[in-house]
């Protein structure tokens, strides 16, 4: 008791106590938060299959025959494409309710899967299909999909696609690492806050075009040296308050100090 | 308690004792100092041939891999830390210098009062007035009079040069509340995508896209820029019934066609383009300084810093089906201005 | 060592020994050399001036010349960048051998920028020292006119130099914004055509001003070779003026120094100019360019490439000017729109007005005229020489942090759609809540600084009649335990106790001499009670008395005195 009482009032006190802390809020909410359930993935018929994963994981909010409900939108006539982007990202299902469905790196199902549940959808009513292999592997002109990623893309999603904020806690996100399906999925199906960019809108070569800018910047050698997360002057600007006059400083007091 | 014989405040005690370095009493310490010095200076040196050797060597598009930066441009990396080391060299070795082997007793000057003495600034004043005296200054009110006006007027036409010459201004408030959108001989402008310029058909705008337009006629522009920084538009399809049940939302509508309505993408705060549109919320941001417009309520701010709401552009189809614009803004577009409503 | 300096230092310590050194062959051709430059300017006579000036050391003296460094080398590299830019904004198409861009329209400037940074060997490097040198400019000088506000080193004779510092400040902004906007990309043009909407603002004559500056409707061919022309002629031409003007005043009122033993109001103590601040000025100098080039070496700044070219219709998310305009940029965030007026059928809009073209002119107004507001309440008319301890002017620091703290929420407001999705907040309630902050959070930090000064005046008294804490425990034969109290030298002493703290002026009656209410007796009331804001809240130095007092007091505490003037004269009155 008096060692405890000795100790509490160490600095890694607190770091202990918050660490247990999350640790427990997060083996609670494991046990409790939802898990998939497991239908087992037939070749025999993939609609059949996408409607029991469906009704076993989506339902609940997007109503049995996905006609939507107070907690979930009707997925009618989204399209294929629409499940595979947001399925395909993890932002589906909701892991937790938010303004925004964030894009999660686990995600809970496999590609089977998530094409079954995307066919079940397709099957309701027409929508946006997903991009076929030669829709994708069209080789786009860079600097039009520059010149089109700025008039349509940047205002949300910034210059380099670093990802901006939008009002009331939602944000366009970052682009990095995204696979060029899910980037095409999302400009025809408009998900969340995103308009809708149809092949009407922007067509077939415009897309593949933006998919190709966007790779080029992923890819292209930062020749000016560490990017600071492409975020504009703001991160020059604390940049230089911090690490810039720190060494201005740190010189400074080192030049005045006697020397041994 | 208080002892008369102490003052009433402390008093400066002086310059404490001098300490002396190791390198003032230990000559292997100024030895080392010394070779310290020296190099830093020889790394200066060093750098300096890495840097010119570098800049012919190294070719101008070569990529390297670098931790915590990736992969970046080698010359510049070269260029750059050769040349830092070469000034820091220097700059180490100079201070690294004056701090170990230059004499570090500090020394004392004496201060002055600023002001000059009674004497100097009597001296000062009578050359003044002797001067002001024998050049009749005060005996000939008319030099000095005349002399006062040339000198005060005399950078008038400078000013007028710059002031006439910069720009002329009388056209300002005519082109400030034009548009390429007015219609000049009574046929309507077709809408066109931003990039590709090509016309749009309203079966081509799907419930909650957005496009980016320009009026057909910026192809016989001749000053694109321009026109186009007051001619951006914003194209977006709502469900009809989003639209507000009230006035805001009836004018929306009645000037749209079907759900698609365009909006003038210039902030009414300074101008930046208004073109975040949230497709569910049907809210317009601008990323500048956050001025949020509710397109279902006719453009209305709900949200920071401007006043006014967009300016809608109307709107209908053309025999082919093709979205064209029957007349221009009816109000001047962008930020506002004193003139604004005249 | 000067003789001047030596006969004042005598008193004070034993002057330097004299070396003379044998002249060699290599100084008698120096020699002749100087000999004849002397015979035709006579420059012995100032240089004998000036190299014997004396600088005090300390490393906050070092923070103008971090700002004088990083403008010389803006100078210096801004030389090299307009050899190869073009200040024009005429349409081509792009050629140059960054593959993203190819083949797009865009002016020349941003093409020739683009040139720059891709074909000219070396030239992203100048271009990036150029651009981190102008951002360390605006943060070294910002700091350094904190260092001189919170010091109060803008007392007289100082007032004339700290207006001239404000002056450079505001002027290194527009130079700044001016260059910030000659590339033409997305992003320098956004700010741009903000600044157009600024300038619209301007009540009566907005529409018309626009159109001068931009020789017609924005954006048009004229602003970017007018805006080079301020950028590299004009305002570095004041600027240089200026500077030059801020350092002649520097050598004419000698440099200011700390308070410390053998620091008085008459004298300056330190290094001479020659051999050691040659040395460490001159070594600062490479120093401070040195690590611009190093920074510039491995981070990236304004990577124009990426923005792409100014085209009025895009945007990007994230649009903010450089730091030092982000509260600017940030007051027009925070301004609610109700702020435009419908006047007789005129508009005026100051919800633009106040943030973009009043709040520069008028924070700087307010900068520059505080030496003589604080003048004003003190009614000091003294030169002063030596520094304040921030803590030993309360009011002044509190007064200070608070406008820096007012301007830090309009600069974090200029961040607030960053901080927002950095944060995973709300950009609205981020919006909201710094609209509170900039009312509330100044007035809290004001009397937070002012309590904090006032309770280290107080630990600084607690230090010099108690001694410092030792660390040692002793127990008395009785059984008591108390820690051991060491006496602080004299030396250190003093650095605790060599100030003044003045009284509130007394609330004058009202009346003149004949009982009669007088027009400056009114002034007289309104002053005192600045006076009594000012200096009400004080704490006053420890006296050899109070000293004295304490010690008689405090018998259990083993004092272990060294040996100094100043302390055998208290024990002696001890023991008394």
């Amino acid at each position: 008791m008096n060692a405890l009482a000795a100790r509490r009032r160490h600095p890694a006190a607190i770091a202990l106590l918050l660490f247990l802390g999350l640790a427990l809020v997060g083996a609670t909410y494991s046990l409790f938060a939802p898990k998939p359930a497991q239908a087992a993935v037939a070749t025999a018929d993939k609609v059949a299959d996408g409607k029991a994963l469906f009704q076993a994981n989506c339902a609940t909010c997007h109503g049995i025959s996905a006609e939507g409900t107070k907690s979930g939108p009707t997925l009618i006539g989204v399209g294929a494409a629409a499940v595979d982007f947001q399925v395909g990202t993890g932002r589906m299902p909701l892991s937790a309710p938010n303004v925004q469905a964030p894009r999660i790196e686990q995600i809970k199902y496999s590609q089977e899967q998530i094409d079954a549940m995307s066919a079940f959808v397709a099957s309701l009513a027409p929508g946006p299909a997903i991009p076929d292999q030669a829709t994708l592997e069209t080789e786009g002109d860079v600097a039009l999909g520059g010149e089109l990623f700025r008039v349509n893309c940047a205002m949300c999603h910034n210059f380099a696609g670093s990802g901006g904020a939008l009002t009331r806690g939602k944000y366009a996100p970052a682009l990095y690492g995204v696979e060029a399906k899910h980037i095409y999925e999302a400009m025809v199906t408009g998900p969340q806050s995103m308009p809708v960019f149809d092949d009407k809108n922007i067509d077939a070569k415009g897309k593949a075009s933006i998919i190709s800018y966007l790779r080029t910047v992923e890819t292209q050698a930062n020749v000016g040296g560490m990017n600071l997360g492409n975020m504009g002057p703001v991160s020059e600007g604390m940049f230089i308050w911090i690490f810039g006059l720190a060494l201005m400083i740190g010189t400074a007091y080192w030049l005045g100090q006697k020397a041994a | 308690m208080s002892d008369p014989r102490l003052p009433a405040t402390f008093e400066n005690p002086g310059l404490p004792p001098h300490v002396h370095r190791a390198a003032d009493t230990d000559p292997r310490a100024a030895k080392r100092a010394e070779r310290q010095v020296a190099g830093l200076f020889t790394l200066s040196i060093l750098s300096t041939i890495g840097f010119v050797v570098s800049y012919f060597a190294v070719k101008n598009d070569t990529e390297v891999f670098v931790p915590f930066i990736g992969a970046t441009n080698l010359l510049n990396i070269l260029l750059g830390v050769f040349l830092a080391l070469a000034l820091l060299g220097i700059g180490f070795g100079a201070v690294h210098w004056a701090k170990t082997l230059m004499p570090d007793e500090e020394v004392v000057e004496e201060r002055h009062p600023i002001r000059s003495d009674d004497a100097t600034r009597a001296k000062a004043v009578g050359l003044l007035e002797a001067g002001a005296e024998s050049a009749q200054l005060n005996r000939r009110p008319l030099l000095k009079a005349t002399a006062g006006t040339a000198l005060g007027l005399f950078a008038l036409p400078l000013g007028v040069q710059l002031a006439g010459s910069l720009g002329n201004p009388t056209k300002a408030l005519e082109e400030l509340k034009s548009t390429i959108w007015d219609v000049k001989d009574g046929k309507p402008i077709r809408l066109v995508r931003d990039v590709e310029r090509t016309p749009i058909k309203a079966a081509d705008v799907s419930i909650g896209a957005v496009f980016h337009v320009l009026p057909e006629t910026i192809k016989d522009s001749h000053h694109v820029l321009e026109d186009k920084a007051k001619a951006a538009v914003l194209l977006m399809r709502l469900h009809p019934n989003d639209f507000a049940a009230d006035d805001l939302g009836k004018k929306a509508r009645s000037w749209g066609y079907e759900g698609i309505v365009a909006y003038s993408k210039i902030c009414t705060h300074v101008g930046c383009p208004v073109g975040l549109y949230e497709q569910q919320t049907h809210h317009l941001l601008c990323p500048c300084h956050q001025s949020t417009f509710d397109v279902t309520r006719d453009c209305e701010v709900i949200f920071g810093p401007a006043k006014r709401p967009l300016p809608q552009l109307k709107i209908t189809v053309d025999a082919e089906g093709y979205l064209v614009a029957p007349q221009g803004f009816a109000e001047p577009v962008g930020p506002s201005y004193w003139e604004r409503k005249k | 060592m000067s003789t001047a300096a030596s006969a004042r230092a005598a008193d004070l310590r034993a002057g330097d020994p004299k070396s003379s050194a044998p002249a060699s062959a290599s100084a008698k051709k120096a020699g002749a050399v100087a000999s004849w430059v002397d015979e035709r300017t006579g420059i012995a006579k100032g240089a004998s001036f000036m190299l014997k000036k004396v600088f005090p050391d300390h490393w906050s003296f070092m923070l103008g010349e971090v700002a004088m460094y990083s403008m010389i080398i803006c100078l210096l590299t801004g030389v090299f960048l307009s050899l190869w830019f073009i200040p024009s904004a005429g349409q081509i198409p792009y050629e140059g051998s960054y593959l993203p861009l190819k083949g797009i329209t865009m002016s020349e400037a941003y093409s020739s920028t683009l040139a720059i940074s891709f074909d000219v060997r070396g030239g992203l490097l100048i271009r990036q020292i150029h651009h981190w040198a102008a951002l360390m400019f605006v943060v070294s000088l910002s700091v350094h006119m904190f260092r001189v506000f919170f010091t109060g080193a803008f007392r007289k004779p100082r007032e004339i130099n700290w207006v001239i510092g404000t002056l450079l400040s505001m002027l290194a902004l527009i130079e700044g914004f001016a260059g910030y906007s000659l590339p033409d990309d997305l992003l320098s043009g956004t700010g741009l055509r903000a600044a157009e909407g600024f300038i619209r603002s301007v009540p009566v004559i907005g529409s018309y001003v626009s159109y001068m500056m931009f020789g017609g409707a924005f954006p048009g061919e004229a602003i970017i070779p007018r805006l080079y022309a301020v950028h590299v002629l004009l305002l570095p031409a004041v600027l240089i003026g200026l500077f030059t003007a801020h350092i002649i005043l520097v050598m004419v009122h000698k440099h200011t120094q700390y308070p410390g033993p053998g620091r008085t109001n008459e004298n300056v103590v330190g290094f001479p100019l020659m051999p050691v601040y040659t040395a460490k000025a001159g070594g600062f100098f490479f120093l401070v360019f040195g690590l611009l080039s190093l920074v510039s070496a491995l981070v990236t700044i304004n990577p124009i490439w990426a923005y792409g070219p100014y085209d009025p219709s895009p945007v990007t998310a994230g649009s903010q000017p450089d730091w030092y305009m982000g509260f600017a940029d940030g007051a027009l965030r925070l301004l609610p729109g109700w702020l435009e007026f419908e006047i007789f059928g005129y508009t005026l809009s100051l919800n633009v007005f106040l943030g973009a073209v009043l709040l520069i002119p008028l924070m700087y107004t307010i900068t520059g005229a505080y030496p003589f507001l604080e003048r004003w309440i003190t009614g000091d008319n003294r030169e002063h020489h030596v520094l304040d301890r921030p803590r030993n002017v309360p009011t002044r620091t509190a007064l200070g942090v608070a406008a820096i703290t007012a301007y830090l929420v309009l600069m974090f407001a200029a961040g607030n759609d960053i901080i927002a999705i950095r944060l995973q907040m709300s950009i609205n309630d981020i919006t909201r809540a710094f609209q509170v902050l900039f009312f509330v959070a100044p007035i809290l930090t004001f009397w937070v600084t002012r309590r904090i000064c006032l309770s280290l005046q107080r630990h600084d008294r607690d230090k010099v009649l108690h001694g410092r804490e030792s660390g040692t425990l002793v127990r008395t034969p009785e059984g008591q335990y108390y820690e051991v109290h060491e006496e602080l030298n004299e030396y250190d002493r003093w650095k605790l106790v060599g100030f003044e703290s003045p009284a509130p002026l007394a609330l004058p009656s009202g009346k003149d001499a004949n009982g009669v209410a007088s027009k400056d007796a009114k002034k007289e009331i309104r002053r005192a009670k600045w006076s009594n804001f000012f200096f009400k809240s004080r704490v006053e130095p420890v006296t050899p008395a109070e000293l004295a007092t304490a010690h008689h007091h405090g018998e259990h505490e083993a004092i272990e005195t060294p040996a100094g003037a100043g302390a055998q004269a208290i024990k002696q009155a001890k023991q008394d």
